[in-house]
C-alpha cells in the first residue's frame, strides 16, 4: 500500500530517495523521525542538537543541563522553609529518578521536562492550560504540565510520551495515530496521544461523542480530529 | 513571572502558619497561569496538595463533605454525588477540559477568578494598561464600555462588571453548600450565599475569607426527599468553553406541583447568582411553561446589560426556562 504507515516514513526516512533535497530535508527528517525510526540517526546533526548547539556555545554558555544521577546536595542557606525548593529536586520520569539541582521555582513542569531533561516530546502551545499540547501523565492521570510547577512534583509519577512506548514497540495508542493518520503537522500529537492512553480509564461513555468530549482539552489546528477520534475508538475497541 | 518562595506544608497547622507568607497553591490552574500573565504576584507560595483534605466523606445529618483538595474529576464522578447531586456532577463536567477537572480542586474552584478580558491582560502593571478595579484598585473598569459580550449583568457595579467564572459554585449556590474554613483565629462556617462578595466598590474584594483563612471543606446538606437537580449550560461551542449563561436547578415537582425550588444561574452574574426572586415564581405553582417562564423573567428582572452583553438577558431567561422543564419532567 503506497500509503501505508510503512511505505510513507520509509519514503520519508531515506535521504537518497529524497527528490529535491532542500533547505528543510534535515528539519522535516528530525521532525518525523525522531520519535518514530527504531534506528540512530544518520547524521549526528539535527534541528534540535544544532539549535541547541547554538544556544549553548552562542547565548547562554551555562545552560548545559544540570541534570546529574549525584546524590542529592544540601540545600543552600536561603533554602525555603518548611518543604522542598530550589535546592535539589527528585523527579521520577517515565520509571527514572532525575535529580535537579539548582531548579528555579517559576519552571513549571512542562519547560522542566523539555529544558532540563531534553523529554522533548511534550509540546509548548499556549503555555496557559488552553490548547493540551503538553499532556501528561502525573500518577497515571492526564494533566497540563504547563500550569504546574516542577517543584511540586516530587514523589510523584511522571509519564511522558516518551515513557509511553518506543520507536519499534509503540503503546497501542501510538500505533492507532499512525494507522488513521491521526495529525497533519504532528505538533499537537504526543499530548493527543496522552489524553487519548489516559481516557480509556476514565468512566466515559461509548460513544464518538464521548470520545469528542473527552478530547475536547486537546485542539489540533491542522483538523485531524476525525482521524482521532477513530484511532481512539479502536483502541477502545480492542481494549 | 515574579519569582516565589516556594513553601511545602504538610498539615493544616503548618499551611495556617506559613499562610502569611504569600499564597496557597492547589490545583495550580488559576494561580499559575495569572501568574504568568503577571496579574498575581505572590511572594511565596505555600503548597497544601500534602494535607489530609482529599476525601469525600458521608455526613451523620446524610450529607456529604467534601475536602477541599478533591479534584474536579474525582468529585464529579462520586457515585454518591452522581446519584444525590446531579447538578455538581453535571456542572464540573460541563467545566473546563479533562486535564484541568484531573488538576482543579474544590477550593481553588471556590476562587477560581474571572475571565474578563481586562483583569487578564497580560501587561497588567505597565504604562497603557487597561483600566481594571479588581486587578489595580481605583484605576476604573474598561469593560464598561469596551468587549463585554461576555460579562455579567446581575450583581453590577460601575466598577466592575467582571463574570464569575465557575460551573461547580453554580451548583454549589443551588444546593446550599456551606464551606468550612480554618484560620488564625480558629475555625468557621460560611454559608455559600454569603461566600461570594459583589463587586460594590470594591471589585478586588471577591470573598469572604479572612486573611491567613485555608478552605478545608465543602458541606452538602442532603436534598428534600424526591428532589430532582439538573445543570443546563449555554456557550460559544459545545466543551471547553465558560458559559454565556446556565442555570442549576433543584426541584420538588408531586402530582404537578412544584412543593420546592432552588435556582441559581450562572455565565450572568459577579458571583454565582442565586434567584430567590425564580424561587418564590414557582413554589406552588404548577410545573408548566407559564410559570417557568414567569419564573425567568422574575430572576432577570435586574438585569443591567451594556453594550454587548444584552443578548444574555433573554439567553439566561430561555436557559432557565429549559433547565426548570429538564428538572421537573
Amino acid at each position: 500500500m503506497a500509503d501505508s504507515p510503512n511505505g510513507r516514513f520509509r519514503f520519508l526516512r531515506s535521504k537518497s530517495q529524497a527528490p529535491q533535497p532542500d533547505a528543510f530535508a534535515e528539519e522535516r527528517q528530525s521532525i518525523d523521525l525522531e520519535p518514530l525510526t527504531p534506528e540512530p540517526a544518520q547524521s549526528g546533526l539535527t534541528r534540535r542538537s544544532f539549535l541547541s548547539g547554538l544556544g549553548a556555545a552562542g547565548l547562554l554558555a551555562g545552560a548545559a543541563p544540570l541534570v546529574t544521577a549525584a546524590p542529592a546536595a544540601e540545600p543552600s542557606a536561603d533554602e525555603p522553609e518548611p518543604g522542598g525548593g530550589t535546592g535539589t529536586l527528585t523527579l521520577r520520569v517515565n520509571g527514572k529518578d532525575f535529580n535537579l539541582r539548582g531548579l528555579d521555582p517559576r519552571a513549571t513542569l512542562l519547560d522542566t521536562l523539555r529544558e532540563r531533561l531534553q523529554l522533548t516530546g511534550t509540546k509548548k502551545g499556549c503555555d496557559h492550560g488552553q490548547c493540551g499540547a503538553c499532556t501528561v501523565h502525573v500518577n497515571g492521570r492526564r494533566v497540563n504540565s504547563c500550569l504546574s510547577f516542577a517543584v511540586m512534583h516530587e514523589g510523584d509519577e511522571i509519564t511522558t510520551i516518551e515513557g509511553l512506548g518506543q520507536p519499534g514497540n509503540l503503546h497501542s495508542m501510538q500505533a492507532a495515530f499512525v494507522e488513521h493518520d491521526g495529525y497533519q503537522c504532528g505538533y499537537c500529537t504526543s499530548g493527543q496521544i496522552m489524553s487519548a492512553v489516559a481516557l480509556l480509564k476514565e468512566p466515559i461513555g461509548p460513544s464518538d461523542e464521548d470520545i469528542k468530549h473527552a478530547m475536547a482539552g486537546n485542539i489540533c489546528r491542522c483538523g485531524a480530529y476525525t482521524n482521532i477520534v477513530a484511532a481512539v475508538k479502536q483502541v477502545r475497541a480492542r481494549a | 513571572m515574579q519569582t516565589f518562595r516556594y513553601l511545602k506544608a504538610q498539615t493544616v497547622d503548618k499551611a495556617l502558619a506559613a499562610a502569611d507568607a504569600g499564597r496557597f497553591i492547589a490545583g495550580g490552574t488559576t494561580l499559575v497561569d495569572l501568574m504568568k500573565l503577571t496579574v498575581e504576584r505572590p511572594k511565596a507560595l505555600v503548597d497544601i496538595n500534602a494535607l489530609p483534605l482529599a476525601r469525600i466523606e458521608k455526613l451523620p445529618t446524610g450529607g456529604l463533605r467534601i475536602g477541599a483538595l478533591v479534584r474536579n474529576s474525582d468529585l464529579a464522578w462520586n457515585p454518591d454525588v452522581q446519584r444525590d447531586y446531579a447538578v455538581l456532577s453535571q456542572a464540573l463536567l460541563s467545566g473546563a477540559s479533562p486535564q484541568l477537572r484531573n488538576m482543579a480542586t474544590t477550593g481553588g474552584n471556590l476562587l477560581q477568578r474571572t475571565r474578563c478580558v481586562y483583569f487578564r491582560e497580560p501587561t497588567a502593571g505597565t504604562p497603557g494598561a487597561y483600566a481594571c478595579n479588581k486587578r489595580t484598585p481605583g484605576t476604573g473598569c474598561a469593560a464598561l464600555d469596551g468587549h463585554n459580550r461576555t460579562h455579567a449583568i446581575l450583581g453590577v457595579s460601575d466598577h466592575c462588571i467582571a463574570t464569575h467564572p465557575s460551573d461547580m459554585c453554580v451548583a454549589m449556590a443551588a444546593l446550599e453548600a456551606v464551606i468550612n474554613v480554618e484560620g488564625p483565629k480558629g475555625k468557621r462556617t460560611i454559608l455559600f450565599a454569603d461566600f461570594h462578595k459583589l463587586p460594590g466598590d470594591s471589585p478586588h474584594i471577591e470573598n469572604a475569607l479572612e486573611s491567613g483563612e485555608l478552605v478545608t471543606y465543602v458541606d452538602l446538606p442532603r436534598l428534600p426527599e424526591g428532589a430532582r437537580s439538573v445543570y443546563l449550560k449555554l456557550r460559544d461551542r459545545a466543551s471547553y468553553e465558560f458559559a454565556l449563561a446556565s442555570a442549576a436547578v433543584v426541584a420538588h415537582v408531586e402530582s404537578g406541583q412544584i412543593r420546592s425550588v432552588r435556582v441559581a444561574i450562572g455565565g450572568v452574574g459577579t458571583k454565582p447568582w442565586r434567584s430567590h426572586e425564580a424561587e418564590e415564581a414557582l413554589t406552588g405553582k404548577p410545573a408548566n411553561a407559564a410559570s417557568f417562564r414567569a419564573a425567568a423573567e422574575a430572576a432577570l428582572a435586574g438585569a443591567h446589560p451594556r453594550t454587548e452583553n444584552a443578548f444574555k438577558v433573554e439567553l439566561a431567561k430561555r436557559c432557565l426556562v429549559r433547565s426548570l422543564k429538564l428538572a421537573t419532567a
